[in-house]
C-alpha cells in the first residue's frame, strides 16, 4: 500500500505533469509531422533521423549567430535557430521524397537509411562541433536557449499551480499544440486536406480526379518533415537549454512514430497521447524500485504501444485504420 | 483567354523496363557507388579540409591496414551478414522484421547467462551446445511474438518488432546492472576473462592467420550463407515463402497455410538473429551491453534489400558497408571527429544505391511520344 501511495503522490504533483508535457512535446511534433506525411501514403520511417537533423540544424543556426557576437539577442537567435532547423529537416525530407516519390525506392528501406544517416549526422556534427569550429569544449548557445525557455510572463507566476501546469513553458510547447490542432482542421475541413487524404487512400483515384499526386506527396512529406524537425529543435533548445548531447534525443523519434498509431492518425488525439507517452517515459523515476527494476519499468511506453497496436488491430474499426495506400509507391502507368 | 486548348507534352516520361542485361545493371550500381564516394569525399573535404584522396587512403588503412584491423573488419562483416541472412526469409515474405536488434540482444543475454552461470562447471562441448540452443530459442521467441499477432490479427509488424527492440534493450540494461562487474558501473565487463571458458577460440588451429583471428566466425557464417541460399532456392519452404511474399491471395488459393508460413518463417528468422547474438557474445565481445547489436538490425534490412535477397550478393554488400564504416571510424579518430562519421558515410552511400535502382527498373524518355509498351 505504501508503494502505491508513493507512486500516487509522485504522479499527482505539478512537477510530474510538467515533466510529462516536456517529454511529450518533441513526440507531438514528430507525430504531427508523421501523420501529415502518412496521410499522403508515405510511411516515413526516417522521422527519427529527421528529428536529429532538425535538432542539430537549430543548434547550428544559433551558433552561427551567437559565435563572435558579444551580446546576442535571443529573439534573433530564435529566428536563426528556427530557420536552420527547418532547412536541415527539409533537406532530410527532400532526400526521402526524391528517393521514394520520384525514384520509387522502397519506403521502409529508404526511411531506415535516412534514420541511420540523420542520427549519425546529428551526432557527428554535434560531437565534432568544437573541433570543426575551433572552439573549446561542447558548444552552447546560451542566449538562444534561454530565449526558447522564456515562459509566458505574468500568467506563469501569478496563478499558482494553474500557472505552473498550463503557462510555464516556452513558446514551442504552445506551437506544437496549435500545429496539431491546425493539422486536424486542415485534414478534415479543407479541400487541400481532403485531396491529400485521397492521395493517401488511393493515388490512382486521386490522379483520375486530376489531383496532382506527386505535388501532394512532396508537399506533405516535406512539410511533415519540417514539423517533425521542430521536435528536435525543442529538445536541444528548451529541454537541453541550447547544447548537444550525443544520442541525447534517444528513441523519442520512434516513440513519435508509435504515437501516430496510438492517435489513430488524428493529430488532435496525439496531443493528449504525447503527454501520456511523456508521463510513461519518466514514470520509472517516480517508482520506489531498485535501479535494476527501474530498467524493467522503462519498458512501459513500448509495452503500451504494443498493447495499442494489438487492440487497434483487433477492433478493425474503419475510422481507426491507416491510409489504405500507406507504403505503396505510385506509378501512373501501372494500373 | 483563347479557346485553344494546349496539350502539354511532358518533357520527360518514365517507362518501366522489361528487363536489363546483367552487366548493365551492375554497371549502373557501380556508377552509383562511385558517385556516392565522390559526394562523401566532398563532405569529408568540407569538414576536414584535407585531401580526400589522402583521407580515402587512411580509410583503407583503417579497415584493412593491419592484420588485426582486417580481422575486425571481417568479424563485423560476418555479424552484419549473419543478421542480413536472418531477416531475409521474413523479408522475402514481405514481413518487415525491423526487430533484429532485439532478437540479437536476447540471444546475447541468454548466451551471457550461460557463460556466467555454467561457464566454469560444464564441459566445453555441452557448454557450447547449451549456448547455441538457448540463443536460438530466445531469438525464436522474440521473433514469434509479433509473428503470432501478425498471423492471427494482422497486427502491424513493423512497429511491433521495433518496440520489441526497446524491450530487449531495457532487458539488457536490467541484466547489465544485475550482473555488473563493479558495483555502480552498470557494465558487465568481460565474462570468464581468466578461464576464457565458452569463448569461441581459435587457439587450437594452426597458427596461419596470427594468434588473433575470427576464422571460426567466418566459417560458421559462410556455411550459414550457403545454407540460406539452398533453403530459399531449393526447398519447399523457401518456395512457399516466395509465393506468400508475391501475393498472399495466390498463396491461399494454392493451398498454402499462410499463417503457418508466417509463424514458421519468423521463428527461423528470429532464431538466426538469436544465434548472431551468440556469435557476438561468445565469438567476439565476450560481454553484453545495450550497444552490442549496434543498429545492425536496420543496416541488415538495407543489405538484404539491396542484394535482392541473394545471400551471396549480401557478402559483398556487407563487406563494403563494414569496410566503409570501419574506415570512417579511423578517419574520425585521426581528425578527432565524432565516430558517427561512419553512419553519415554509410547513409550517403545507401541513398545513392537506393536511388540507382530506379535506373535499373525504369528508363527515361525525353520529349515526344514513346512507343507504348506491350
Amino acid at each position: 500500500m505504501n508503494f502505491l501511495w508513493a507512486v500516487f503522490k509522485g504522479i499527482f504533483s505539478v512537477t510530474f505533469v510538467q515533466k510529462a508535457i516536456t517529454q511529450g512535446i518533441p513526440m507531438l511534433f514528430g507525430a504531427t509531422g508523421e501523420i501529415i506525411t502518412e496521410k499522403s501514403g508515405n510511411l516515413n520511417l526516417g522521422i527519427p533521423g529527421i528529428m536529429y537533423m532538425g535538432a542539430i540544424g537549430g543548434l547550428t543556426g544559433a551558433f552561427i549567430y551567437e559565435n563572435g557576437n558579444e551580446s546576442p539577442n535571443g529573439l534573433l537567435g530564435i529566428v536563426f535557430a528556427a530557420f536552420f532547423c527547418l532547412l536541415f529537416s527539409l533537406l532530410g525530407a527532400l532526400i526521402y521524397s526524391v528517393l521514394t516519390i520520384s525514384l520509387r525506392a522502397n519506403q521502409n528501406v529508404t526511411g531506415l537509411a535516412l534514420t541511420t544517416f540523420g542520427v549519425g549526422f546529428g551526432n557527428f556534427l554535434g560531437g565534432s562541433f568544437s573541433k570543426i569550429t575551433g572552439t573549446a569544449g561542447q558548444i552552447t548557445v546560451y542566449a538562444t536557449g534561454q530565449a526558447f525557455r522564456t515562459k509566458i510572463p505574468f500568467l506563469s507566476d501569478h496563478l499558482g499551480p494553474v500557472g505552473d501546469i498550463f503557462f510555464s513553458y516556452g513558446f514551442l510547447t504552445y506551437l506544437a499544440i496549435i500545429i496539431a490542432l491546425l493539422a486536424t482542421w486542415f485534414l478534415t475541413r479543407t479541400r487541400a486536406g481532403l485531396n491529400l487524404r485521397a492521395v493517401g487512400e488511393n493515388s490512382s483515384a486521386a490522379d483520375a480526379a486530376s489531383i496532382n499526386v506527386t505535388k501532394y506527396k512532396y508537399l506533405a512529406t516535406c512539410i511533415g518533415g519540417m514539423i517533425s524537425g521542430l521536435g528536435g529543435l525543442y529538445f536541444v533548445m528548451e529541454y537541453l537549454g541550447g547544447t548537444w548531447q550525443n544520442n541525447g534525443f534517444g528513441d523519442r523519434g520512434w516513440l513519435a512514430v508509435a504515437l501516430v498509431i496510438f492517435a489513430t492518425w488524428k493529430p488532435a488525439r496525439a496531443i493528449w497521447g504525447s503527454i501520456l507517452f511523456g508521463g510513461l517515459y519518466i514514470l520509472f523515476a517516480y517508482v520506489p524500485l531498485s535501479q535494476s527494476m527501474q530498467e524493467i519499468f522503462k519498458m512501459l511506453p513500448y509495452l503500451v504501444t504494443i498493447l495499442v497496436l494489438v487492440v487497434t488491430s483487433l477492433q478493425r474499426k474503419k475510422e481507426n485504420q491507416p491510409p489504405a495506400g500507406l507504403g505503396l509507391p505510385y506509378f501512373r502507368e501501372e494500373r | 483567354m483563347s479557346a485553344e486548348v494546349k496539350r502539354k507534352e511532358p518533357f520527360i516520361r518514365m517507362v518501366k523496363r522489361d528487363s536489363m542485361p546483367l552487366w548493365k545493371s551492375v554497371l549502373i550500381r557501380i556508377a552509383a557507388i562511385l558517385i556516392s564516394l565522390v559526394v562523401c569525399a566532398f563532405f569529408i573535404y568540407l569538414i576536414t579540409h584535407s585531401n580526400p584522396v589522402q583521407v580515402y587512403r587512411s580509410m583503407v588503412d583503417g579497415a584493412v591496414g593491419t592484420g588485426r584491423r582486417t580481422w575486425n573488419t571481417l568479424r563485423d562483416t560476418m555479424i552484419l551478414l549473419a543478421t542480413a541472412l536472418a531477416i531475409t526469409p521474413a523479408f522475402k515474405m514481405r514481413f518487415w522484421n525491423i526487430g533484429a536488434e532485439g532478437q540479437i540482444l536476447v540471444g546475447g543475454i541468454v548466451t551471457a547467462a550461460v557463460l556466467r552461470y555454467c561457464g566454469e562447471s560444464m564441459p566445453t562441448a555441452v557448454l557450447f551446445l547449451t549456448m547455441v540452443a538457448a540463443s536460438l530459442a530466445a531469438g525464436m521467441v522474440w521473433g514469434l511474438i509479433p509473428a503470432i499477432f501478425k498471423a492471427k490479427w494482422n497486427t502491424n509488424e513493423t512497429l511491433f518488432t521495433l518496440m520489441m527492440n526497446y524491450i530487449a534493450i531495457q532487458l539488457t540494461s536490467f541484466f547489465s546492472i544485475v550482473w555488473e562487474a563493479k558495483k555502480g558501473s552498470g557494465t558487465i565487463g568481460t565474462i570468464n576473462q581468466k578461464t576464457q571458458a565458452g569463448w569461441i577460440s581459435t587457439k587450437f588451429l594452426p597458427d596461419i592467420f596470427g594468434n588473433f583471428n575470427y576464422s571460426i566466425n567466418v566459417i560458421i557464417v559462410i556455411a550459414l550463407t550457403i545454407g540460406m541460399f539452398v533453403y530459399l532456392k531449393y526447398t519447399k519452404q523457401g518456395y512457399e515463402i516466395s509465393v506468400v511474399g508475391q501475393s498472399e491471395n495466390t498463396a491461399r488459393y494454392a493451398g498454402i497455410n499462410v499463417k503457418k508460413v508466417i509463424m514458421r518463417t519468423m521463428a527461423i528468422s528470429g532464431a538466426i538473429c538469436g544465434f548472431t547474438g551468440f556469435l557476438l557474445v561468445s565469438g567476439s565481445s565476450h560481454t553484453i551491453s545495450t550497444s552490442t547489436a549496434g543498429g545492425r538490425g536496420f543496416t541488415a534490412i538495407i543489405v538484404s534489400w539491396l542484394a535482392k535477397f541473394n545471400p551471396f550478393v549480401m557478402i559483398l554488400i556487407s563487406f563494403f558497408l563494414v569496410f566503409m564504416g570501419n574506415g570512417a571510424t579511423q578517419i574520425a579518430s585521426e581528425f578527432q571527429l565524432n565516430e558517427s562519421a561512419s553512419e553519415v558515410i554509410t547513409g550517403i552511400i545507401l541513398f545513392f544505391i537506393l536511388g540507382s535502382e530506379f535506373f535499373v527498373n525504369y528508363k527515361l524518355v525525353f520529349g515526344g511520344h514513346a512507343k507504348e509498351g506491350k
